[in-house]
């Protein structure tokens, strides 16, 4: 039997108890890992463990692949009409939105990250993502096309069958509800890995889905690691389509799988590098506001992060000074206290690599104009870090960190700057900041990115496409064209007289 | 004057409750400005008694509950409101007539006559699904973007809410229809002022309550009982309407394409008559056809505008079908609403029992055979029992005019080509069915029907999600599925140069 996770919040934020089980969501059930190991679950404020849950094997995700099709042939796929689908997805809703606060506490604890922006950005951002997609699941039409008149022909948007997702720790509700929206609207079943750090809200999620009432199986969770659970999925011959989101080096090995196995369909949501512009015409303070929130939310943990930022020369020495205040202004501490903006980083592993990143930027030569080490004596925590002086060359510049370290860059020429940011593999955002707003769409449109923000950074809505170019990643999330990625078109031609 | 709610008992329920029988403007009920003694009366048709009254709104109430849904669109509805928003309270609309299905079945049985749980399971369960499908929407609606010159021109297009509709209802799905205009009017972001129909306003004034208890600003939805020739005009003439949305007559739908045309060209959308035809082949299921054939007529005791209310069978089975169609036909029980044997109830009016009985009338004087039917029933009550009427012939009244009741005209086709053109000889296109089993022979057939909804084996069954509406005089623009929401968007292209230097003169 699988352990159950109690837990009592006493806490400023949140007041409350929690008790689910923790095993391994597979047909509608919590079981233990056939190999009845666990995985801890850290703190990432002490370093101490929270609780464990069960750890899947590739065995487990064959019973998982298993309980998927049977749902896909039985009570899901063409057997669900969308309505029915709408209906299940908008209990769902209904059901997440009295269990907010604790779901908010729960990715606190687990991630790190402060509990209001817990409930004000991934809860609340989860809610509206599946209620957006549920609104979707009877909307999925195909064409009728004319070619002659003793011919019919028309396209069914199918659902694909059964599809393998794969989510990260920074967001990990969020990201879950990004994955589980479109695909069960478009009619699809799921076995999906949460990743190793972060487990507990998708654990969660799993116990509301049953509460919903949907079939056994059309949902799956297997907890466990990227290169036993992940690989099983994107290697598994019964498993259709694979959607990762993730570091760009772990998204190689999964289209790399997914060719040797059965050429599965793959969408990819990878790193970035994202420039933020800043002309000499923008409104300083709303420029310094948004870089802040561009490079330090959730702790840098962010793929669209504006990481790299451009400042024209006419403005700089001002921004610096205004955006190194800013900065020193940004509380870092308890999750749980209400006037925190920042907590720890999600893991020991990425503590050290960002450390090791500053180092190298230190080492380099580049400026620490803020922050440049740990927060505290425990967990986690890093300081609001700036680097300026530095060489594009540098791999502060050039790599992505992933923690609350952004460099800032002079520039001079508006055509030079656009060179400078599109000298990346990477290709997910970019930001562009000016009151000329001629130059802002022109600018915009000239940016390699997936997204390209105008007066503004980080700013995500569950009906506008969400993606990378590039390395950054292929498919988009987010909109109706999320759609597409869950969705297998059959051409269907009906002759009515043409005789051979 | 006219008070603002009275209370009603339905007896066969044993239950009391408040009807609010005031005007709803800027969520609440209030009494006519400049008529407050003027009632409309309303009558259940299974008993004949009166139920209650309502005020009944003037010109000048319309007026106001125009200048009040203009308001509202100018600031707390129309761009002032996030799709996501739109969505959430629609979903809330729903969730509150689920919850009262009950009540407001029982209501639409007492003053329409249908069956309550065909008003229950059907008519609301429907609604209710309507309403979330249309939520579904309101977050997506979407312009594009398109090429136009990458180096000096972004191009787009934005779907606006058109802005102030006037939606005028009919009576034989009082709430259903409510809910197929209500949907996507504010699911587009466009406010309503709302006329039901004069015979079976109360339903839509219970639903106006859950529209204030759902959290819609006041003045997004105003509902003004009145009179056709009053409120109906009033809002078809009116010049700061952008949009009239009509279900009803042809004959009232000219009227009030007339009426816009006159006034400021506001957009016009229609919903009218039909005269549907269904054609049985001798491939066809005998059985389902002649079940399908039932529904088409008798469904909602045949006061449908897809009614189908023309058959024509084919030859070499006409005979059998035929004799199939009258005993299945005699099958149906028309009674009491109330009454669980009922699966069908009265006309709604003694206007509309007097007209299907000059029709009855009629076609036995031009000569036709009556295979079933045709005698009036003594007592109380608007009942029409199912009449079949056969050897027709084209120009026969029951086979060219819309009747509205439970009446149908069957007549026979030899070739396939035979039947569609008896099929399409009418000036009305809303519904058409035909029964085969030869595949190609549905794929033709179906492709030759002059109408805006073709059943293949199958009859008057819709869903909320695929469009429907009328060719030829049936009507203009589509109801349901995605195509409802271009009739409440109005679309605003948008040519943004940035690159581009004029030289002057040219």
């Amino acid at each position: 039997m699988p352990s159950a996770f109690t837990h009592e919040f006493n806490t400023p934020a949140f007041k409350g108890k929690v008790s689910f089980s923790t095993g391994l969501f597979i047909n509608g059930q919590f079981l233990d890992g056939s190999d009845k190991t666990t995985i801890d679950v850290i703190n990432p404020t002490n370093g101490k463990v929270i609780t464990s849950v069960s750890e899947g094997t590739p065995k487990d995700v064959d019973l998982a692949v298993d309980a998927a099709h049977a749902a896909f042939d039985t009570t899901w796929g063409l057997h669900a009409p969308g309505a029915q689908r709408s209906i299940l997805m908008s209990k769902l809703v209904a059901i997440m939105e009295k269990n907010a606060d604790e779901l908010a506490a729960l990715e606190a604890l687990d991630n790190g990250k402060t509990f209001n922006w817990a409930r004000n950005v991934d809860v609340a951002g989860s809610i509206d993502c599946i209620r957006y997609y549920a609104g979707w699941a009877d909307k999925v039409t195909g064409q009728v096309q004319e070619t002659t008149e003793d011919k019919l022909t028309y396209t069914r948007h199918e659902p694909i069958g059964v599809v393998g997702q794969i989510i990260p720790w920074n967001f990990p509700l969020l990201m879950m509800a990004w994955k589980l929206g479109p695909a069960l609207a478009c009619g699809n079943t799921i076995v999906l890995k949460p990743s190793e750090f972060t487990p507990l809200t998708a654990i969660r999620m799993c116990h509301l889905i049953n509460e919903a009432g949907f079939p056994p199986g059309v949902v799956n969770v297997i907890s466990g690691y990227g290169n036993s659970v992940g690989n099983a999925i994107s290697s598994h011959m019964r498993v259709e389509k694979v959607a990762f989101t993730g570091s760009t080096l772990v998204g190689r090995k999964i289209m790399e799988a997914a060719a040797k196995s059965n050429l599965k369909n793959v969408t990819l949501e990878l790193g970035g590098k994202s420039p933020n512009i800043i002309f000499d015409d923008a409104d300083i303070e709303q420029a310094v506001n948004w870089a802040a929130f561009g490079i330090f939310w959730n702790h840098g943990q962010t793929c669209c992060a504006g990481s790299r930022i451009y400042v024209q020369e006419g403005i700089y020495d001002e921004f610096l000074k205004r955006f190194t205040e800013k900065t020193r202004s940004l509380k870092v501490g308890d999750p749980f206290a209400p006037d925190t903006f920042q907590g720890p980083q999600v893991s020991e592993i990425q503590f050290n690599r960002i450390m090791s990143y500053i180092e190298s930027g230190k080492a380099a030569g580049a400026k620490v104009e803020i922050g440049g080490e740990r927060h505290g004596s425990e967990g986690y925590f890093i300081k609001p870090t700036i680097f300026t002086n530095v060489d594009p060359s540098m791999k502060i510049v050039q790599e992505e960190i992933f923690g609350p370290v952004g460099v800032v860059i002079k520039f001079k020429d508006e055509e030079d700057v656009i060179k400078q940011a599109n000298d990346t593999v990477y290709g997910l955002a970019a930001a562009v900041f000016t009151q000329n707003l001629n130059r802002a769409i022109n600018t915009a449109h000239k940016l390699k990115a997936g997204t390209a923000w105008i007066n503004c950074v980080n700013s995500l809505h569950s009906n506008v496409p969400f993606g990378g170019f590039k390395q950054s990643g292929i498919g988009r999330e987010l909109g109706e064209y999320a759609l597409a990625n869950y969705t297998a078109v059959k051409s269907v031609h009906v002759n009515l007289g043409h005789r051979m | 004057m006219a008070s603002l709610s009275t209370r009603i008992v339905i007896r066969a329920t044993n239950r009391e409750l408040d009807i609010p029988t005031g005007l709803f403007i800027n969520n609440e009920f209030v009494p006519s400005a400049d008529s407050p003694n003027d009632l409309i009366h309303l009558v259940n048709p299974a008993t004949e008694e009166t139920i209650c009254s309502v005020a009944a709104g003037s010109a000048k109430d319309i007026d106001i509950a125009v200048a009040a849904a203009r308001n509202a669109f100018n600031t707390t509805w129309g761009k002032n409101v996030t799709g996501f928003e739109r969505s959430k309270l629609l979903n809330k609309l729903a969730d509150l007539i689920e919850r009262d299905q009950d009540i407001l079945a029982e209501v639409e049985s007492l003053n329409n006559g249908k069956p309550f749980k065909i008003a229950r399971d059907f008519d609301i369960g429907d609604t209710i699904q309507c309403l979330r499908y249309y939520a579904g929407w309101a977050d997506k609606i979407t312009g594009q973007t398109i090429e136009v010159d990458n180096k000096t021109k972004l191009a787009f297009t934005r779907h606006d809410p058109i802005g102030v509709c006037g939606q005028i209802i009919p009576w034989n799905y009082p709430i259903n229809m409510w809910a197929w205009k209500v949907g996507p009017a504010l699911a587009c972001g466009c406010t309503i002022v709302m006329k039901p129909s004069e015979l079976t306003p109360l339903t839509a004034l219970m639903l106006s309550k859950l529209i204030a208890e759902a959290g819609f600003p006041p003045g997004v939805v105003n509902t003004i009982p009145s009179l056709g020739s009053v409120g109906g005009a009033a809002l078809s003439a009116h010049m700061d309407v952008d949009k009239v949305a009509f279900t009803g007559s042809t004959v009232t739908g000219r009227k009030i394409m007339e009426a816009a045309a006159k006034s400021n060209l506001k957009k016009v959308s229609l919903e009218l008559g039909g005269k549907s035809p269904q054609l049985v082949f001798e491939s066809a299921d005998l059985e389902q056809a002649a079940n399908w054939a039932c529904l088409g007529v008798l469904y909602n005791t045949g006061q449908d505008c897809t009614a189908g209310s023309r058959l024509y069978v084919q030859d070499t089975i006409y005979d059998k079908f035929v004799s199939l169609l009258v005993s299945k036909a005699k099958e149906l029980v028309i009674g009491d609403g109330f009454d669980e044997k009922s699966g069908g109830g009265p006309l709604v009016s003694k206007t509309q029992f007097d007209k299907v009985w000059r029709y009855i009338e009629s076609g036995r004087a031009q000569g036709a055979k009556v295979a079933l039917g045709g005698q009036k029933r003594p007592g109380k009550g608007f009942f029409v029992d199912p009449t079949i009427f056969t050897d027709i012939n084209a120009n026969m009244d029951i086979v060219r005019d819309e009747i509205f009741g439970p009446v149908l005209a069957v007549g026979r086709f030899k070739t396939e080509e035979e039947g569609i053109s008896l099929a399409n000889d009418t000036s009305y296109g809303l519904g058409a069915g035909l029964h085969s089993n030869d595949a190609s022979q549905c794929m033709r057939v179906s492709s030759a029907l002059e109408a805006g909804t073709v059943w293949v084996n199958q009859y008057n069954l819709l869903n909320n999600n695929v469009p429907f509406g009328g060719k030829k005089q049936s009507g203009i623009g589509r109801e349901l599925g995605s195509y409802a929401l271009d009739e409440y968007t109005s679309v605003k292209a948008i040519h943004w140069n940035f690159g581009e230097k004029l030289d002057w003169p040219l």
